[in-house]
């Protein structure tokens, strides 16, 4: 008669085998895959991280950011000046971007922590219009019409244009599962359980003695570090950067949030899995343009009005799935009735 | 003298952007939302105004005789068919609703209306001024000011002095009693937006007369409504004409400093209030 918690189920055991030879595949995919292939998968890998990381944080932590294209122009142009201006290589640069992304976001925190609930979001979004104008100022980084990328650094990654493109493409792919990792791993932990009880239920989990302020801070700070690099990844795929793309709202927010809202949010498989419906669409409606946003916006109010968990939150509904092993699974209490 | 000139003008422009704050503080102060479309129904406003312009041949200020009412339609309309039904205890509804809403407007404007800068023809107006001394002021700044104190005025004896404003306050205090006492929630809260609209077409209208406009400058004028509430103080209406005049004054002097500055500066001073005075300057009611 005892009770044991296990968080594996036979399809999260299942899917991990089957994880091992997809990421292989993958690792492989610069000698399978063409080169238009091979950025749309890189793009794809950045948009993904880009959505776990902001669900994180909206999902999980209830901080509903609508400015979390700070971190991602931050990343991108801290990149360029320190490989420009500094002189560091490309490989040095980007644990910077990390460290610099958690010291420039601690205090960000604790200014708009003030904010509450819905002004919270918008206070974000007054961060990130700051951050765009303060680097719309620097002469040495273009000023306001931006820079590109010298080409002595983007040879310096790899000889020859294939290998550059290779070597981009395992990047965005390793910053990609660094992220995932890094969320299961802190969804795993104590933190995480503390996080999982604050989505639940704030006031309950602060009545658990759970420091909500601390949590959330903390998972700002980690969210916005890894932000600023997969902001970096972003723009030296591009090799141009400019206020307006860096810091655009559009692309670094509005997709992200429909990708979790149509995905799924609050869930880890949720943003996952709106990255890849969001790519298809975008793939097949991109030629609509203007047409496209605006069904992506019906669609997200649609969601959002009548299956607010999104897709894998029905799914998972309906069949109990779960693909990563994070939620705690009790068994043994049917026995101790007994 | 230019410093005091540029005081003056900050002023002036800080009825705007207490108009565009209004509507926001409005909705905040009876339901607690915060609609992230507020921006972008303020452009909206300003390209009714143009329609009806081209139209009818209707100079903007008088098409606002028909652009607040319109207006306030849509707000109706929008609340009782979408937003009710994400009201509630928790944020991410509302927040994420309005904010597709905002995505969408932008996009049906860029479409109907293309990404070209805009302008409203007032007239002669828009050039007259009256010198003070040695300073000269528009007639149109004046009268936007004007108009922010009448309309912060009018909705402060609507909420204190009318069967009206004591239902906001009763369903802004306790929605689930206020519904037993026979107010409608629905209605309540449907008339609570078409009202925040309606000032939002005021403030429309005059930012087309102002500036040039364009699909995407909603943004810019949710952040200015925004701050104005902020720096004032959640749900004290004088507090948020306050809290635009200082925003107001902050860009003008961080223009006449170097014009890069001229919104930084504005950001600047909101930050550096929040750090000092997380309440804002005036407050009323907790966010």
């Amino acid at each position: 008669m005892s009770l044991s918690v296990t968080r594996r189920t036979r399809l999260s055991t299942a899917w991990l085998i089957v994880l091992v030879p997809i990421v292989l595949l993958l690792i492989a995919a610069p000698w399978w895959a063409g080169r238009a292939d091979l950025r749309l998968m890189g793009e794809i890998a950045l948009y993904m991280s880009l959505a776990v990381l902001w669900n994180l944080l909206a999902g999980y932590a209830g901080l509903v950011s609508v400015g979390q294209q700070a971190y991602v122009g931050f990343g991108g142009y801290l990149f360029f000046a320190l490989t420009m201006l500094a002189g560091l290589h490309p490989y040095a640069a980007l644990p910077l971007v990390v460290l610099a992304g958690f010291v420039i976001s601690a205090p960000v925190a604790v200014l708009i922590f003030r904010l509450r609930g819905a002004y919270f979001a918008i206070g974000t979004w007054v961060v990130a219009e700051v951050f765009r104008l303060s680097f719309a100022q620097m002469a040495s980084l273009g000023g306001g019409s931006g820079t590109s990328l010298s080409p002595d650094i983007v040879r310096s990654l790899a000889e020859g244009r294939d290998a550059r493109e290779a070597v981009a493409w395992w990047l965005a792919l390793g910053a990609g599962m660094l992220v995932i990792g890094t969320v299961v791993w802190l969804l795993r932990s104590r933190q995480g359980v503390a996080l999982t009880a604050i989505r639940d239920n704030e006031l309950a989990a602060r009545s658990l003695g759970i420091d909500i302020w601390r949590t959330k801070f903390t998972v700002y700070v980690v969210v916005s570090g890894l932000t600023a690099l997969i902001g970096a990844l972003i723009f030296l795929q591009k090799l141009r950067i400019s206020p307006d793309a860096a810091f655009s709202a559009n692309d670094w927010t509005a997709f992200v949030i429909f990708i979790v809202v149509i995905g799924g949010i609050g869930t880890l498989e949720g943003p996952i899995l709106g990255t890849l419906v969001f790519f298809a669409l975008r793939e097949t409606l991109a030629d609509l343009g203007t047409l496209y946003l605006i069904a992506l916006g019906v669609v997200a109010i649609v969601i959002m009005l009548f299956a607010p968990r999104g897709l894998w939150g029905f799914l998972r509904d309906r069949w109990g799935l779960e693909l990563f092993p994070l939620s705690r699974r009790v068994s043994g209490l049917a026995k101790k009735e007994a | 003298m230019d410093w005091l000139n540029a005081i003056l003008q900050g002023t002036l422009l800080g009825g705007l952007y207490a108009l565009f704050a209004a509507g926001l503080s409005l909705i905040f102060g009876v339901m607690r939302l915060v609609n992230i479309a507020h921006g972008d129904l303020i452009v909206l406003s300003a390209y009714i105004a143009l329609s009806f312009g081209v139209s009818l041949g209707l100079n903007p200020l008088v098409a606002l005789l028909l652009v607040v009412p319109t207006m306030a339609l849509i707000g109706y309309a929008l609340q009782r068919l979408i937003l009710n039904r994400t009201m509630g205890e928790d944020l991410l509804p509302p927040l994420l609703v309005t904010f597709g809403l905002s995505v969408i407007l932008q996009n049906v404007l860029l479409m109907g209306y293309s990404a070209d800068p805009q302008n409203l023809q007032a007239g002669a107006i828009e050039t007259a001024s009256v010198t003070l001394g040695p300073l000269a002021v528009g007639v149109m700044p004046v009268m936007v000011f004007v108009t922010a104190v009448v309309v912060i005025a009018a909705l402060q004896w609507m909420f204190y002095r009318t069967a009206l404003g004591r239902a906001f306050r009763a369903t802004s205090d306790r929605q689930d009693v206020a519904q037993l006492m026979g107010l409608n929630r629905a209605h309540i809260f449907g008339l609570a937006m078409a009202l925040s609209l309606a000032v939002t077409a005021l403030a429309g209208v005059f930012l087309g007369i102002r500036t040039a406009f364009d699909p995407a400058a909603g943004g810019a004028r949710l952040i200015f409504g925004f701050e104005a509430v902020i720096i004032g103080g959640l749900g004290n209406l004088w507090g948020t004409l306050a809290g635009g005049v200082i925003l107001g004054v902050a860009q003008t002097i961080g223009a006449k400093i170097d014009p890069g500055y001229q919104i930084l500066a504005g950001h600047i001073v909101f930050l550096i209030i929040l750090a000092l005075r997380p309440r804002g300057l005036f407050p009323r009611i907790d966010g």
